[in-house]
């Protein structure tokens, strides 16, 4: 049989509310959820307070409805669902790092109907390409520490941001290296078990997670890959942790070797330059980091760097996906597309809900996939 | 349908108003013909700082572009059709494909060609502003771009720090502009305009103020064709001097006590923009004498408010009437940037109570029954928040009903289930 690789990220992606709470047992500390990536977890976890990243069930649900005007997307209604059916109950406090009307919906709602006593919306810039967006996040970075301070009731050092620098760039650093091997051949991941080993690093203490992903770099370039690569797919949208459609594609005959996701590559792929002003620091990364396409404007900075991905990673085609009525993603697509095909690689549209339509969903994509066969390959 | 109880007349500038709109749509098609320059961006745009190019320097809105077509339903959907095409999907913002279609059928609301801008300059309210000039601008074969970041929060958070990122973002708007079109850039006129936008939103907020009376001297479909001169051209001259007159008749008919409405019994509000190819809606309120009197999106998308000494929202009251006299280009920034910046309906982009509270407060001080929330599909940004403003005011023991529908998509939008929905309401209302 062959071993496990990713078990341990597989069990923290699927028992996180678990984790969390023996977390706080074990430490006697304070669990911060967040709603957005660009949230500065190196200042939380500066503070000693354990970050994670609140996520949905990917389950049907009738709870939001009240709360979040059903055009919103399916996202922020299943990350509120989850609040409101007490599944967060473990949480001391919640914040937001400003990005997309639609989150930010499920924060303030979350903050009203489900009171603790922590709340922080963060005014992170949506021009981040404007110079000036660096002196300004700096400046908020500072309130929020100050926040953080009172509430905790402990000092954020110079030293402690250090650390907490270091070992999310670690983190960072590790996960790239994991990444090299699905630029090879036979990738020794697929993106399924990339996809949990990310999103668990959300939801876990990074020290822990640093442990485990050293360990996975250590066995992994033993593994012997017993299962055909296919067609190297990129998959490229909004937030993707759907484990049970990136399971279906790459049993039909593909691997996803690459993502442009805030539940993947965008999430890590950038680390924190140290300068000797930490905040400045920290900001600067926040600002310059790969971007979520409600901040990708006046230019479109995502379209080279899809492109360099996909050139990286081999990438033969890309399915482009996004959650439903998610305006970013959807005022994105059509250029990514005119831009890979331009390029020489076909694309293919889905739109998601919080459940997929699995058996459709597998019909559609083998017939994407079908494109990629030689004739002889078809019959 | 309910008796007159009260005088009515149709408003004296009514002619005045649809001329200067009239106007402003030609003018921009017309500004090369005199040498003058065109820029096209969001009615939220700080239009005050391109106006330092000079006198001959003309905007299109996009908003109440959009709007405009939304009322000729056959020119929607020839929109609408031209960019889904192009791959975009049909639940983003109305206003904003009306516009992107427009470009793509090279057919101009007002007749002709579509007229290229010669800039863009927008600001960043919500998802779709920086995007939708973006893709205009690709879809245009480029024009140059410039777009402000406003991200700071609501107004009762503003700092120096969120004054700075904005009014830095708009003087190297200003160097950019200088750039863009070889023009030497007038500080005087950028203080000029800025006293104008304050005169004029100022202006719209008294007006909407005096409807407070019972009965009420504007109704609010009337109000749709006045506050769009502001969302055209708040920090024009002709803008505030229009709303002065207005101002002055509309004093006058609440003095006479004469009635938008001259059967109204009862009084609504209405909440987000209204499904425009369907406006026959509020006339269908009135044969039951039912008046909408307004909403905070009439009110404060334009009207800058403040709370007066005896607690009640009123006209803020301008720099230039606090005796605050604009010297540079920076200060002028700065009043713009902190002037905008408390705009009522910009609050709620930040937390559904702020606007929760702005309409439990309308209720009360404009003597309002019942409010009916359009739950609009074409507009996320104004529609964030709307269901937690509907528990509230349930909370609050105020009648509200919503109705779904698209301010400017009519594919979304079914008249006759709204009808019976609307007459559900009334019933309850007492009304019907």
């Amino acid at each position: 049989m062959e071993q496990d690789f990713f078990k341990k990220f597989h069990e923290w992606y699927q028992n996180r509310h678990e984790y969390a709470k023996e977390w706080k047992e074990k430490t006697g500390g304070t669990v911060l959820g967040y709603f957005c990536t660009y949230v500065p977890e190196e200042i939380i976890y500066a503070a000693g307070v354990l970050p994670v990243r609140i996520l949905g069930s990917h389950e049907a649900q009738s709870v939001t409805e009240p709360h979040i005007f059903a055009m919103f997307c399916p996202l922020c209604r299943d990350c509120l669902a989850q609040g409101l059916q007490g599944r967060y109950d473990y949480l001391d406090g919640i914040m937001i790092a400003q990005c997309c009307l639609h989150m930010r919906q499920a924060f303030t709602s979350w903050k009203k109907h489900i009171p603790l006593e922590y709340n922080y919306y963060l005014y992170m810039p949506h021009g981040i390409q404007t110079p000036r967006a660096h002196p300004y996040l700096r400046g908020e970075l500072e309130d929020f520490k100050k926040s953080l301070e009172e509430w905790t009731g402990k000092k954020i050092t110079d030293q402690s941001l250090d650390h907490a620098i270091q070992v999310y760039n670690e983190n960072r650093r590790l996960m790239k290296q994991v990444y090299e091997f699905r630029k090879e051949k036979n990738p020794k991941l697929t993106g399924l078990e990339a996809m949990e080993m990310v999103v668990s690093g959300q939801m876990t203490d990074k020290k822990e997670h640093n442990q485990a992903l050293k360990e996975l770099l250590k066995e992994l370039p033993k593994r012997q890959v017993n299962r055909e690569t296919g067609t190297r797919l990129m998959i490229l949208g909004s937030e993707d942790d759907d484990a049970e459609f990136l399971k279906m594609v790459e049993s039909s005959g593909a691997t996803f070797v690459i993502e442009d996701h805030c539940t993947g590559s965008r999430y890590f792929w950038d680390e924190v330059v140290p300068q000797e002003d930490r905040l400045s620091a920290i900001a600067a990364r926040y600002i310059d980091r790969s971007p979520c396409p409600s901040k990708d404007w006046p230019d479109r900075t995502r379209l080279p760097h899809i492109l360099k991905l996909a050139k990286d990673y081999d990438v033969e085609g890309t399915l482009l996906i996004q959650q439903k009525f998610c305006d970013p993603h959807e005022l994105d697509i059509p250029s990514i597309r005119t831009h890979l095909e331009k390029n020489g690689i076909p694309t293919y549209f889905l739109e998601f809900d919080v459940t997929v339509p699995v058996g459709q969903f597998k019909t559609r994509v083998e017939a994407f996939l079908e494109t990629f066969q030689l004739p002889t390959d078809l019959f | 349908m309910a008796e007159n109880k009260y005088k009515t007349k149709p408003l004296d500038c009514w002619n005045e108003a649809k001329q200067l709109r009239e106007n402003y749509y030609k003018n921009f098609v017309r500004a090369h013909e005199v040498g003058g320059i065109r820029w096209a961006g969001g009615a939220w745009s700080f239009s005050a700082v391109p106006a330092g190019l000079g006198d001959d320097v003309y905007s299109l809105t996009g908003e109440p572009y959009g709007a405009t077509v939304a009322f000729n339903k056959e020119f929607a959907e020839e929109c609408h059709d031209a960019i889904e095409a192009k791959g975009y999907a049909r639940d983003l913002c109305a206003y904003m494909r009306n516009y992107w279609g427009s470009i793509v059928l090279n057919k101009y609301a007002w007749g002709g060609e579509w007229p290229k801008p010669d800039f863009l300059w927008t600001t960043h309210i919500c998802c779709s502003h920086a995007k939708w000039y973006q893709v205009a601008g690709e879809l245009e074969g480029g024009v140059p771009y410039f777009c402000v970041d406003v991200s700071v929060g609501p107004y009762n958070e503003r700092s120096e720090r969120k004054l700075n990122y904005i009014v830095s973002q708009m003087m190297d708007g200003i160097e950019w502009m200088e750039k863009v079109t070889g023009r030497k850039y007038d500080d005087e006129k950028l203080i000029q305009a800025v006293y104008d936008e304050c005169r004029a939103t100022s202006l719209w907020a008294e007006i909407c103020t005096l409807n407070k009376a019972i009965p009420a001297p504007l109704d609010e479909k009337t109000m749709y064709s006045l506050y769009v001169l502001g969302t055209l051209m708040k920090h024009r001259k002709e803008c505030a001097d229009f709303y002065e007159k207005l101002r002055d008749e509309v004093k006058d008919r609440v003095a006479n006590g004469i009635a938008a409405v001259g059967n109204e019994r009862f009084r609504v509000m209405t909440d987000t923009q209204p499904p425009w190819a369907f406006l026959e809606l509020w006339r269908y309120l009135q044969k039951y004498g039912v008046v909408s009197i307004g909403s905070l999106y009439t009110f404060g998308l334009i009207g800058i408010f403040e709370v007066k000494e005896d607690g009640t929202w009123g006209p803020r009251i301008s720099p230039q009437d606090r005796g605050i006299e604009i010297e540079t280009r920076e200060q002028a920034l700065r009043v713009l940037a902190e002037w905008t910046l408390s705009r009522p309906e910009w609050q709620h982009f930040y937390s559904p109570e702020l606007k929760s509270d702005m309409m439990k407060r309308i209720v009360k001080e404009w003597h309002v029954d019942g409010v009916m929330l359009h739950y609009n599909r074409g507009c996320e940004g104004l529609s964030m928040g709307i269901a937690e403003n509907k528990l509230a005011l349930r909370e609050a023991g105020i009648p509200v009903m919503h109705f779904e529908g698209n301010m400017g998509d009519e594919r979304e939008f079914d008249l006759e289930r709204t009808k019976a929905e609307i007459a559900a309401f009334l019933e309850i209302l007492g009304a019907k």
